[in-house]
């Protein structure tokens, strides 16, 4: 997200348009090519054949079916985290904080198949609870909930990471007023702090479902990768890819580029709210101008 | 409600906030708590609310120990610095919270908020969100919203520190009013000791965590009990000098001081007021006396004049740090000194502290 | 002046008024004589819940699988880390991950000057367009690459006669990982180039120097740290980085196949000593990358104040 530049140069001079080309043409390439390609690609073979591929197709739906399950739960289970886990860490102060602080990250930057491979050496039939699952008949891997597992590790940090910084930014103050005036904790956290995040709470459950809807390798490992019983929406676009059926691959592809877009346009809209809130809360910073003509009596 | 602090201390980390403070407020005071930065009493303002916890010590109302209980069930009004106002909710809901959050029914919510919004003269601001407010409003807001609650015991926090200086004015003496009417046990944590003075009925100076002074505003201002309430409170010179038999010496210059009847000489720190100088034409123009009798011979360096006053700056003749006078304007007008001219200055008052090692000016 | 009304004498009073009082008591539970550590309500749950998810789904797992290799023994682990097919693929991962990572700096450094410095109509929606890698699925994006570098696709009927094959080889690998990368490149860099002084490049440009010596001298110095840190997470991206190149690389052992590949293919075969080895190095790589990421982080942030 950038705000307008301040003191932008026109594009007129020759260096410019040179450097303008080059992002434009690095973008392009890299970025808008691709995703208009597979729309093309999609549907190639008219709009007819692109709905056959995603609803005719038992596996297909079901692929479809069990991301639209999948991800929602992993996006609501890490919301909940990131509220817990960032009024912990932006309103308190403890021993281990900044510990805490760097393990957010941690899923970050560990590569998706070793996060599947970990929970495969917890959850697998020879894994550590490998022998009491299948005692109990409960399956993990193999199975839809080593995929919500899985699709949890993975967005893990979104949304904590992005409720930590507006919550720092906009401090205890609110908090501590509506304490003194009475308020328990509940009452604090809907009527005080949920305002308040919002819209960055909002900014963070969107990516985090973008990446769950998008993740792969993790899901891959965890999986076993049973088409019409594991295969989310991304795994199926590799099956179909290599079963040579590429226009059915496209298709659900294509399913999966149209939410990214949509999140991008979300995202954009939220950003710019949040943009809002922010000069707000500079102006809020800043001390009261005391120039109202509109109360009468008193000045201010 | 009134209010006993019983030797509290806090510290954060390894600073010192609070060093074993004891205070009482009896019911219906308008008590200032007054200092420089750091001094702590913010910190006992909070304490007191119960926005912080004191690690030793404790805190009475009404005679029950209250140091145990949760700030949401101490009864207390706090006016935060900043407002605090709750930034999504509008004027009327700011207000109303504190009776939301007890369930009180519609109309008696709208009643009371009514009544504190005219109270503060928002009458039709109340749909408005705090942003778009000024600072007085959003302040008015806040003082709303703490008093919705019929707390016992009111506690601001530099209530009027972000505000232009005649806003700060007009809405102290607002509060002062408020206070007549109300009568109610009212703290506020302020560094400026104009609003102290202007306010309260008594005045807590305070500094590095422990209380100076406690006093009505004129008390502490005239028998500063230390050289820091000395200091803090209006304008100083300081000198070094001695006592010995009943007197004084400043720069030679011989003053009463009974306080210290003693033959054994002292070194002694002579605080003057400006205010309290008297500045005359040298009698004898070009005298190298450095003293005669019970007045220090000076030259005008330059003369200073701010609104009513003016400040001399004078170099006393035997040397020394810069001494400062302040008469009326018209006073000053009328001597007509230039720098360079030769002038005889007398203490009409003089306070002498013997020299405490731990504070230096 | 107008002042404000005297406080309305309505409201005199001793103390609480009796029929307010039973509204207005402060909510219940009675005096609590334990003392609190904290005035914010919360602590305990919230600490309860951040607690239980990190370790249950962090610290566990990834204890678990260091655990596991560190069962091998010394001996155990390197050989199951260091055959030559691992080693192949380490290099070709790291290989990869290092070319694309320079790439998206230097380009993602053009388009995050160019964002920040330049007006010109669609910039805001190649601002937008920047976030598509980030919130287009990997698989996706490997599935797109490969179809348009492939002999038939739109771009390689084109390239591969000229013999850059992007598919099922090294490029196509570096190519992909310049997509998934690139926006971390950007971001980084984009907030520091906005927030440069111009005043000091129109000093330099006073005193003399032409537009290379005040991008040389004056700008690059000042953005350098948010280039380098930009370097970095690319970096750790793209070493971490599976979907994608799944589809692009053709997974030749020895040639194009990278260690996450390796990882699973090992998986599939139930090698599991061979897998767990194999992502501990991994591991170590990845979670190097996060503390230099972080050190550099700080250092950004120190510099900016």
């Amino acid at each position: 997200m950038t705000s307008k530049p301040r003191d932008a140069a026109t594009a007129t001079s020759p260096l410019g348009l040179l450097l303008i080309t080059g992002a434009v043409a690095t973008v392009g390439l890299l970025i808008v090519a691709p995703l208009a390609s597979v729309f093309v690609d999609a549907f190639s073979n008219g709009p007819q054949a692109w709905w056959e591929a995603l609803a005719h197709d038992p596996d297909t739906r079901h692929a479809i079916w069990l991301s639209l399950t999948v991800a929602p739960i992993a996006v609501l289970i890490n919301t909940i985290f990131g509220v817990a886990a960032a009024w912990l860490v932006a309103r308190f102060r403890f021993p281990g904080r900044s510990l805490l602080v760097s393990l957010f990250d941690v899923p970050f930057s560990v590569s998706p198949v070793v996060a599947g491979l970990a929970l495969v050496l917890i959850f697998g039939r020879q894994g550590l609870l490998g022998p009491t699952l299948a005692g109990l008949a409960v399956k993990v891997i193999f199975a839809w909930p080593g995929l919500v597992l899985a699709t949890t590790f993975v967005t893990l940090p979104l949304v904590v990471r992005e409720l930590i910084p507006v919550m720092e930014a906009i401090g205890p103050e609110e908090e501590m007023a509506a304490v003194s005036l009475g308020a328990n904790g509940w009452q604090v956290f809907w009527r005080v702090t949920l305002p308040n995040i919002r819209w960055a709470l909002l900014h963070g459950v969107v990516l985090a479902n973008a990446r769950a809807m998008g993740e792969f390798g993790a899901v891959y490992v965890v999986s076993g990768h049973i088409a019409g019983a594991t295969d989310t929406m991304p795994l199926r676009v590799e099956k179909l890819f290599q079963e040579y059926r590429t226009p059915a691959s496209m298709a659900v592809a294509s399913v999966l580029a149209a939410l990214a877009l949509l999140t991008l346009v979300a995202k954009v809209f939220i950003e710019r709210q949040l943009e809002t809130e922010s000069q707000e809360l500079e102006a809020a910073r800043a001390p009261g101008a005391d120039t109202d003509p509109t109360t009468g009596g008193l000045g201010p | 409600m009134s209010i006993r602090v019983d030797g509290v201390s806090k510290s954060f980390g390894t600073f010192k906030a609070l060093d074993n403070v004891s205070l009482d407020v009896p019911q219906g005071t308008l008590l200032a708590l007054l200092g420089p930065s750091g001094s702590g009493k913010t910190t006992l303002l909070r304490i007191i609310a119960g926005l912080e916890w004191p690690d030793s010590g404790r805190i009475e109302e009404d005679g029950t120990d209250i140091t145990d209980r949760h700030a949401r069930q101490r009864e207390v009004g706090f006016v935060f610095q900043h407002y605090a106002l709750f930034r999504h909710m509008s004027v009327f809901e700011n207000v109303a919270f504190g009776m939301r959050v007890r369930k009180a029914p519609q109309a008696e919510v709208k009643a009371r908020v009514d009544e504190l919004l005219h109270l503060v003269r928002l009458d039709n601001l109340g749909a408005r969100k705090p942003a778009q407010l000024s600072g007085g409003q959003r302040q008015r807001v806040a003082l709303a919203r703490a008093l919705a609650i019929r707390p016992r015991i009111l506690l601001l926090d530099e209530p009027f520190g972000a505000l232009d200086a005649k806003v700060r004015v007009e809405l102290r003496q607002w509060l002062r009013r408020l206070h007549d009417e109300i009568g109610m046990t009212t703290v506020f944590v302020t560094h400026d000791q104009e609003e102290a003075f202007e306010l309260a009925d008594d005045v807590v100076v305070m500094n590095e965590g422990h209380v100076e002074q406690r006093g009505k505003p004129e008390e502490v201002f005239d028998k500063p009990a230390t050289p820091f309430v000395m200091d803090f409170l209006g304008n100083v010179n300081v000198y070094h000098g001695r006592v010995e038999n009943g007197r004084a010496f400043w720069h030679g210059v011989p003053i009463d001081y009974p306080d210290y009847p003693h033959a054994q000489a002292r070194e002694a720190r002579v605080y003057l007021r400006p205010h309290e100088l008297d500045i005359a034409r040298a009698l004898s123009g070009g005298t190298s006396e450095s003293h005669a009798g019970t007045s220090l011979v000076a030259t005008v360096l330059r003369q200073t004049r701010t609104g009513p006053i003016t400040r001399i700056t004078c170099q006393p003749r035997q040397g020394g740090s810069d001494l400062h006078v302040d008469l009326p304007s018209a006073a000053a007008r009328e001597l007509g000194l230039q720098p360079g001219d030769s002038v005889s200055i007398t203490p009409r008052h003089v306070r002498v502290f013997l020299p405490d090692p731990e504070y230096v000016i | 002046m107008n002042t404000l009304p005297p406080p309305s004498s309505s409201n005199r009073r001793e103390g609480p008024p009796a029929d307010a009082v039973s509204i207005l008591r402060p909510p219940s539970p009675p005096i609590r004589r334990a003392r609190h550590r904290t005035v914010l309500p919360g602590f305990g749950i919230s600490a309860a819940i951040t607690s239980l998810m990190i370790v249950a789904l962090v610290v566990f797992p990834l204890a678990v699988l260091i655990l596991r290799a560190a069962s091998l023994g010394p001996a155990g682990f390197l050989a199951a880390a260091w055959t030559p097919r691992a080693r192949a693929a380490y290099a070709v991962s790291l290989g990869s991950s290092l070319t694309a990572a320079i790439i998206s700096s230097l380009l993602g450094l053009l388009v995050a000057w160019v964002l920040v410095r330049l007006e010109f109509p669609g910039r805001r929606i190649l601002d937008a367009l920047v976030d598509v890698p980030l919130a287009l699925p990997t698989a996706v994006a490997g599935l797109v690459y490969s179809t348009l570098y492939v002999e038939k696709g739109w771009l390689g009927q084109w390239l591969v006669p000229v013999g850059i094959k992007g598919a099922y080889s090294l490029l196509g690998i570096v190519l992909v990982l310049v997509f998934v990368s690139l926006p971390f490149a950007i971001r980084v860099v984009q907030p520091v180039i906005e927030s440069l002084d111009k005043d000091t490049e129109e000093a330099a440009r006073l005193l003399g120097a032409s537009k290379s010596q005040t991008f040389f001298r004056v700008v690059l110095p000042g953005i350098l740290p948010a280039v380098v840190t930009g370097f970095a997470l690319a970096l750790a991206r793209a070493l971490g980085e599976y979907g994608s190149v799944v589809f692009i690389s053709g997974n030749m052992p020895f040639k194009t196949e990278i260690a996450p590949v390796l990882i699973v293919s090992r998986l599939e075969e139930f090698a599991y000593a061979e897998a767990t080895a194999i992502a501990v190095v991994l591991l170590g790589m990845s979670l190097s990358m996060l503390v230099v990421v972080n050190v550099l982080q700080q250092r950004l942030v120190r510099n900016a104040q």
